[in-house]
């Protein structure tokens, strides 16, 4: 036997999820075509694209609700398809339904029951009281609004002591103050390192909490990367009058992403502090009279948005 | 075994909360009552004229007439009650977080199964039972075979609602609801057709009967709990061979073989509706 079959695999260096391939026809129509990705523990991720991109196809892959084409995905260490691998996830779905003839205590009970969880009476009512329910626990579903049964979803997402948990769209019914509290929960989860896929169309949502961004876009990923590898790139407005022909040369040297009036937006490495005095200096020698100079970042929607439009190209 | 009987009491609790329970419950009191007072009327206005023989054929043929009524109430309700709990529950997304837990499909599959067996099953035993008493209070007549004839009746009803289970997973809840009862309508139709063949001797018309109790084993055991429930002189009494043509008295007891069958048709179906469940996509 050798050294590497002998080694265990640390538990905590193993992902949550580990796709690889993923593919998914429905008819003629391709909803994922190539998807690879991974989420490891303590880790939040952010799931991005727009509508129709395959996401939540992706999201029912790893949970084993859709069966995929091709590729494969492995759940907690166990393929995706095994029941077994769901046993310490939390979902909460897209579209979010619970059985309307049970209270919200009831719906909680189900699925500890089903998650053969050992969850005391006490430890649910906490979980209700966390998602904002603790004064409805006895009421039924079906008198719930949209926002309080996403919160229930919330709740049942969490109730069996997740690893990882899958919130697809979790604030999509919910008021500011709905919103605020999800992201306390994605960060207090963090904080317990379990790990958390976030499929969310709220970017500024995303990028509070998430440590990584997954891209879709077609079926495929688009892009992928830390916060700060896809936000790498800052960009620098320029309040400028006078510009000579020698001095927009100067300023093509750069990559100028806006050209609005006098000003000018380029776009800034994020490794090469020296560019900005050397640009500043150049154009003030070729004369161009400088009225402001903004340091900026590209935010996380201004990326999106380029990385969508430069695929549509 | 555990989710199995989760999903079971879930289903259950289900049909109690939606009021189905509640409904059955008034609509069976009823039938009841109307019968109580048909079957007493019946003892009062013929006390004399009828000979014990007749008296006996009447009881049986009402007996089987009502029967039949409970049997399509527990038909139309699993029916029309498996839709909603299975497709609908797909449709509509609460399936989703129920099988995102560690759960097999064919034990969500098995739980919904045994739940809506026990409800449809529950139901045709308890009031069928309920009539029998009506009947032997009214009249004084007493089944020859009740406990057999209520199993039966609760086969039927098995056999009904396995192939809603089998729909479910295909196609829509209002679908599945409609195509089940509207198969059980025409078997139970082809089976008085076939009757009327057997007892003019026409031997194709006769087959219409046999293929459609194979095909769909309601009407077969349909006829075997009329036999159980009715008087054993009540064919004789009827005529030689028209007795198979009357839809409210069963010709013969169901055969070893047949029930064999039913059995092999039940495990058949919903092993199908258990591989399309767990290959469909959610």
């Amino acid at each position: 036997m050798s050294n590497e079959t002998r080694t265990p695999v640390e538990p905590a260096a193993q992902p949550v999820v580990r796709c690889s391939g993923l593919r998914k026809r429905y008819g003629k129509r391709t909803a994922v075509e190539n998807v690879s990705l991974e989420v490891s523990r303590g880790e939040i991720v952010g799931l991005l694209g727009p509508n129709g991109a395959g996401k939540t196809t992706v999201i029912k892959m790893m949970l084993g609700l859709v069966t995929p084409d091709a590729g494969e995905a492995l759940l907690l260490g166990r393929p995706a398809g095994d029941p077994a691998a769901r046993a310490r996830v939390g979902y909460l779905p897209e579209l979010f339904r619970y059985q309307p003839w049970l209270s919200a205590a009831e719906v909680l009970s189900l699925h500890v029951k089903l998650a053969r969880a050992d969850v005391s009476a006490q430890e649910r009512q906490e979980c209700l009281e966390l998602v904002g329910l603790g004064q409805r626990v006895r009421d039924r579903v079906g008198g719930f609004s949209k926002g309080m049964q996403q919160r229930l979803g919330l709740a049942v997402a969490l109730v069996a002591r997740p690893e990882f948990v899958i919130l697809d769209e979790p604030t999509s019914a919910l008021d500011p103050l709905g919103r605020a509290d999800v992201r306390d929960i994605v960060l207090e989860l963090k904080s317990r390192q379990v790990a958390v896929l976030l499929n969310s169309h709220l970017i500024g949502e995303v990028e509070r909490v998430c440590d990584r961004v997954v891209i879709l876009d077609r079926g495929n990923v688009a892009a992928a990367g830390s916060l700060a590898e896809l936000l790498g790139q800052r960009e620098l407005r320029l309040h400028l009058t006078g510009v000579t022909p020698a001095a927009t040369a100067r300023l093509a040297e750069t990559t100028v992403l806006d050209h609005t009036g006098d000003w000018i937006t380029v776009a800034l490495p994020a490794d090469d502090d020296a560019i900005v005095p050397a640009l500043i200096s150049d154009l003030a020698g070729l004369g161009v009279q400088i009225h402001a100079v903004e340091p900026g970042r590209i935010t996380l929607e201004e990326r999106l948005l380029g990385i969508l439009r430069k695929a549509d190209q | 075994m555990s989710t199995v009987l989760t999903i079971t009491g879930l289903t259950l609790r289900e049909a109690s909360r939606r009021r189905v329970m509640l409904a059955l419950g008034i609509l069976t009191v009823l039938l009841l009552a109307l019968s109580a007072w048909g079957f007493s009327r019946l003892a009062a206005e013929s006390g004399g004229t009828m000979t014990s023989g007749e008296a006996r054929l009447t009881a049986s043929i009402l007996l089987n007439l009502v029967m039949f009524g409970f049997s399509l109430i527990a038909a139309l309700g699993t029916a029309f009650l498996t839709g909603p709990t299975l497709a609908g529950e797909t449709e509509s997304g609460i399936a989703l977080t129920v099988l995102a837990r560690p759960v097999r499909r064919s034990a969500f599959l098995l739980g919904k199964w045994l739940g809506l067996v026990t409800f449809g099953g529950g139901f045709v035993v308890l009031a069928g039972l309920a009539q029998c008493l009506v009947v032997w209070l009214t009249v004084g007549y007493w089944p020859p075979n009740p406990a057999g004839a209520l199993a039966l009746l609760a086969a039927q009803t098995t056999v009904l609602l396995t192939l809603a289970v089998l729909l479910s997973t295909a196609i829509s809840p209002m679908a599945s609801g409609v195509v089940a009862v509207g198969l059980f309508g025409t078997t139970w139709v082809a089976g008085v057709v076939g009757g009327l063949g057997a007892s003019l001797g026409n031997e194709a018309i006769a087959r219409i009967g046999t293929l459609s109790r194979i095909f769909l084993p309601t009407d077969g055991l349909w006829r075997g709990a009329m036999h159980a429930f009715q008087d054993p002189s009540a064919l004789m009494q009827f005529g030689d061979g028209d007795g198979e043509a009357f839809p409210f008295l069963g010709a013969a007891p169901l055969t070893p073989a047949y029930l064999v069958w039913v059995a092999v048709w039940v495990a058949m179906l919903w092993s199908l509706a258990a591989l399309s469940f767990s290959r469909k996509d959610l």
